[in-house]
């Protein structure tokens, strides 16, 4: 598969002296805006990086046409993340880094969820399968709910850490535990913890449960933690 | 029934302290009355057949790291396979925000720790963009320096514990013999070995001493000799090739979706490499070429590595050919310390000096991500300002991370042997993966 | 400051004339000499220690003049565990695993700064020292330490080798961690101790 294949124009060159504000964007921006208008909130140039910010609800559909589309085909997820901002009174933001391999474009697609809404967006897994992992420590580190993500749960804490989602703002630096508290309740975890009721995709075995064991996953109960 | 707190024993490792295990009794207020019961039955679903899941790590010779593989096999063969991480969480995101610019740098040292100085490079060219500041001519190529002998000692650690993991134990005292000269080399530059701290936000920590450039060009006179004598112990051997050929196979439309990059991607056949397709620090003016594969085995990735070794030392004689002369540090006095000998002794550098420490630049608002060709895949750091010295957001996008995600892919159906020559395949450095 | 918790006291019955004759240190000298040239060490690398680790395991500085050449990665057959690089608490349990696996006689080196007190990662994932949660004979500061410091370390765990005595029973018996916390240093001097740098719950120092 060769890299540029579409892309119009020589070879890439190192950009230099870009501006703050205002340069050129990138094409998919107004494409996306002339395809969904009021669901594009703004579009920003900054250092040379187009940003596009998008409804929080149309996200999934504007990334599978970016993805789908011929002129578009951004079929590299190089990110998932989210920001936080000092000051409370700005959303989070979840944003995502889209590159088109053949037209040689990068991308930022970020989404406001506004504040008191609950922390949830469309999970961009059925797209990208990059998305699995970085979906997960999103939510690991900021607790953002990822919905229609197969299997959505800490990745980089262990399973059953209780001091919170260590990214956010409002998370201090060395935890909330005093440091012995924080021992005891590593020491406490289980490193035997095999594999879970999620792993093993017990959608497929589930109906052969027993009735009790049935009712006690579904209450949320989960083995080898 | 009223609610009654009980005390219960947890066990913090299964085991007493003679190293024998030790049952955890669990007692429940089961109708009033405290019952200490055996633990529950395993709740799994039963594993048809003779499924046997077996548990490699997280302490284990071959894992590369702290990286646990639980994995449920027929036999040998693997049906499926579990990767946890996380071992080695050190919260490198949550430290960048307390952090002013320049201090960040000292972190990316040791995230990536066997791509130091490319990784303090990458840093760098993203808060200089971040900043809005371009650098000189020469601290250019000397970062374009810095980034091919962090490829070169990058995938020489690879290639010698990928040896090991196979069973070859030679080229693993053989790289690391090269990789000392290397060492020596910056340790000359810099000061430091292994975490460099090289970069700074508009130059360098420090410009090579006289001589240096000697010292470099003699490395690349007399390394190739070493990658020629690896290569004829090693890539037609037929233990080598039976070991690696048809392992692990990515197909290009399967790599790009799992978002593998680097040696991964392009062992399956697709040439993006960041030089070439977004390039920085004036990649497209080297004459160099991209390895590129064709079947994306283990095979294919070794030897696009190994070629891309050969390619590195091109790019370094090129580079040491065309370094000009000039300062290497921009003169910007609101970035860039002052020279030692002038904050010791003159007032005003020295309060110049103090200002640019204590409180640190402070770039305008924005936000910016500069990807860079780590021997890894793309590596970026994505910054967030909001104008003041410590950045709001420190994003690590970590290729080895998004590449080992991609290992329950393509360990299916191999034998366990051919699982840790996958996992050394994909060269992971679990500090990255975990941050 | 000081430690606020009294140390703890342990009468150990020993009289030297009896115990110490002429054929008890002679062989004390060579079960000594034995363990101290042929200690296997039980590698449990994370980080960037790990790296300057193998490469005083390779050529160029050569653990094997020392007889560790033999890397024991099952802990049943080490002598000593050489924790190298930064223990998050999701890794914890498993180097206190790995430290009980192992049989007597057994020491540890702490290798480089964030093994021995958490180093530059003052937050809420790193372990502040792994003496907190397994007994450390040495410990080896750098970040990473040089080779050369990483030998100079072993040199002085064999020096402590050479001067134990096998009438001493103190020094094979196994410390336990207190049953109620599993800490090895009670959690009010843990909490002392960690409190000039800030641990949230008392925050000292305003923006770190």
């Amino acid at each position: 598969m060769q890299t540029g294949s579409s892309a119009p124009g020589g070879p890439p060159v190192t950009q230099k002296n870009l501006p703050h504000r205002g340069g050129e964007a990138n094409p998919s921006a107004r494409a996306l805006q002339n395809k969904y208008a009021s669901g594009i909130k703004r579009v920003e140039v900054i250092w040379g990086e187009t940003v596009v910010y998008i409804e929080p609800g149309l996200v999934h559909d504007a990334i599978r046409w970016l993805h789908d589309d011929p002129q578009q085909r951004y079929d590299f997820l190089s990110d998932v993340t989210a920001v936080e901002y000092r000051d409370a009174e700005v959303p989070i933001e979840v944003v995502w880094h889209l590159r088109s391999l053949p037209y040689r474009r990068f991308l930022r697609i970020k989404a406001q969820i506004p504040k008191g809404a609950p922390l949830e967006i469309e999970s961009v897994y059925d797209i990208y399968r990059a998305a699995d992992w970085l979906e997960r420590e999103c939510y690991d580190m900021f607790g953002i709910r990822f919905r229609g993500h197969p299997d959505l749960r800490r990745l980089l804490m262990w399973e059953s850490y209780k001091e919170g989602f260590p990214l956010r703002k409002d998370f201090p630096l060395r935890g909330r535990f005093s440091r012995s508290e924080q021992l005891r309740q590593a020491l406490a975890q289980n490193p035997e913890a095999r594999y879970s009721m999620e792993e093993l995709s017990i959608a497929d075995a589930f109906a052969e449960l027993p009735e009790d064991m049935r009712e006690r996953l579904n209450k949320g109960e989960r083995t080898g933690e | 029934m009223s609610k009654r707190t009980i005390e219960v024993e947890l066990s913090t490792s299964g085991l007493d302290a003679q190293g024998r295990p030790q049952r955890v009794p669990l007692v429940t207020n089961d109708g009033g009355t405290a019952v200490a019961l055996e633990p529950p039955p395993s709740l799994e679903p039963d594993i048809e057949g003779e499924h046997m899941l077996i548990n490699i790590g997280p302490q284990h010779p071959a894992t590369h790291g702290v990286l646990r593989l639980v994995l449920e096999l027929d036999g040998e063969t693997v049906v499926r396979c579990i990767p946890h991480i996380g071992y080695l969480h050190c919260g490198f995101e949550k430290i960048g925000e307390y952090r002013q610019y320049n201090q960040i740098i000292c972190w990316t040292d040791r995230e990536d720790y066997l791509n130091s100085i490319g990784n303090n490079v990458t840093f760098a060219l993203g808060a200089e963009r971040l900043f809005g500041i371009e650098i000189t001519e020469r601290c250019k190529v000397l970062r374009v320096i810095a980034c091919e002998l962090s490829r070169i000692m990058s995938h020489l650690v690879w290639l010698g514990t990928f040896c090991i993991d196979i069973g070859a134990f030679t080229p693993f005292l053989w790289a690391f013999q090269r990789r000392e000269e290397i060492y020596r080399l910056i340790e000359k530059w810099v000061g430091a070995r292994l975490t460099t701290t090289a970069t700074r936000v508009g130059g360098m920590a420090a410009d090579i001493p006289s001589g240096w450039m000697d010292g470099l060009r003699q490395f690349t006179r007399t390394f190739p000799h070493t990658l020629d004598e690896i290569d004829r112990v090693l890539t037609r051997n037929a233990i080598w090739v039976g070991r690696t050929v048809g392992l692990g196979v990515m197909t290009p439309e399967e790599a790009v979706n799992w978002g593998l990059s680097g040696p991964m991607l392009r062992a399956s056949g697709v040439d993006y490499d960041v030089r070439k397709d977004f390039p920085y620090l004036d990649y497209e003016t080297y004459d160099f070429e991209v390895p590129v594969g064709t079947n994306g085995d283990v095979y294919d990735r070794y030897l696009v590595r190994f070629e891309e070794m050969r390619q590195s030392v091109r790019i370094l004689q090129q580079a040491a050919d065309r370094l000009p002369d000039g300062p290497v540090n921009i003169d910007d006095p609101r970035i860039i310390l002052p020279p030692k000998s002038k904050a010791t002794s003159e007032m005003e550098s020295m309060i110049h000096h103090f200002k640019v420490v204590m409180e640190g630049p402070r770039p305008p608002i924005g936000e910016s991500y500069v990807a860079n060709e780590s021997p890894k895949g793309e590596k970026g750091y994505y910054m967030v300002s909001d104008g003041t010295a410590k950045p709001v957001r420190w994003r690590i996008r970590p290729p080895s991370f998004v590449n080992l995600a991609a290992i329950p892919k393509m360990v299916e159906g191999h034998l366990l042997s051919d699982v840790i020559a996958i996992n050394a395949s994909i060269d992971i450095v679990m500090g990255e993966i975990d941050r | 400051m000081g430690l606020t918790a009294p140390a703890e006291h342990r009468t150990v019955e020993y009289v030297p004339e009896s115990q110490e004759g002429w054929a008890v240190t002679r062989l004390d000298f060579l079960v000594n000499w034995a363990r101290a040239n042929s200690l296997w060490p039980m590698p449990f690398g994370t980080a960037c220690c790990a790296i300057e680790f193998m490469a005083t395991a390779a050529s160029d500085f050569d653990l094997a003049r020392f007889g560790m050449e033999r890397m024991s990665f099952s802990p049943r057959q080490a002598d000593v565990l050489i924790c190298a690089g930064r223990v998050p608490f999701k890794l914890a349990p498993i180097i206190r695993r790995i430290w009980q696996q192992m049989p007597q006689p057994k020491w540890c080196i702490s290798m480089g700064a964030c093994a021995s007190t958490g180093g530059m990662f003052d937050n809420y994932a790193v372990v502040q020292g792994i003496d907190t949660i397994i007994p450390v004979d040495v410990y080896v500061p750098g970040c990473p330490p040089r080779p050369e410091g990483l030998i100079y370390g072993i040199r002085m765990l064999q020096e402590k080798v050479k001067n134990e005595r096998a009438a001493d029973t103190r020094t094979r018996d196994e410390m336990e961690p207190d049953p109620s916390s599993q800490l090895y240093i009670p959690p009010s001097v843990i909490d002392e101790l960690g409190e000039p740098f800030g641990n949230s719950v008392n925050q000292t120092r305003s923006g770190m």
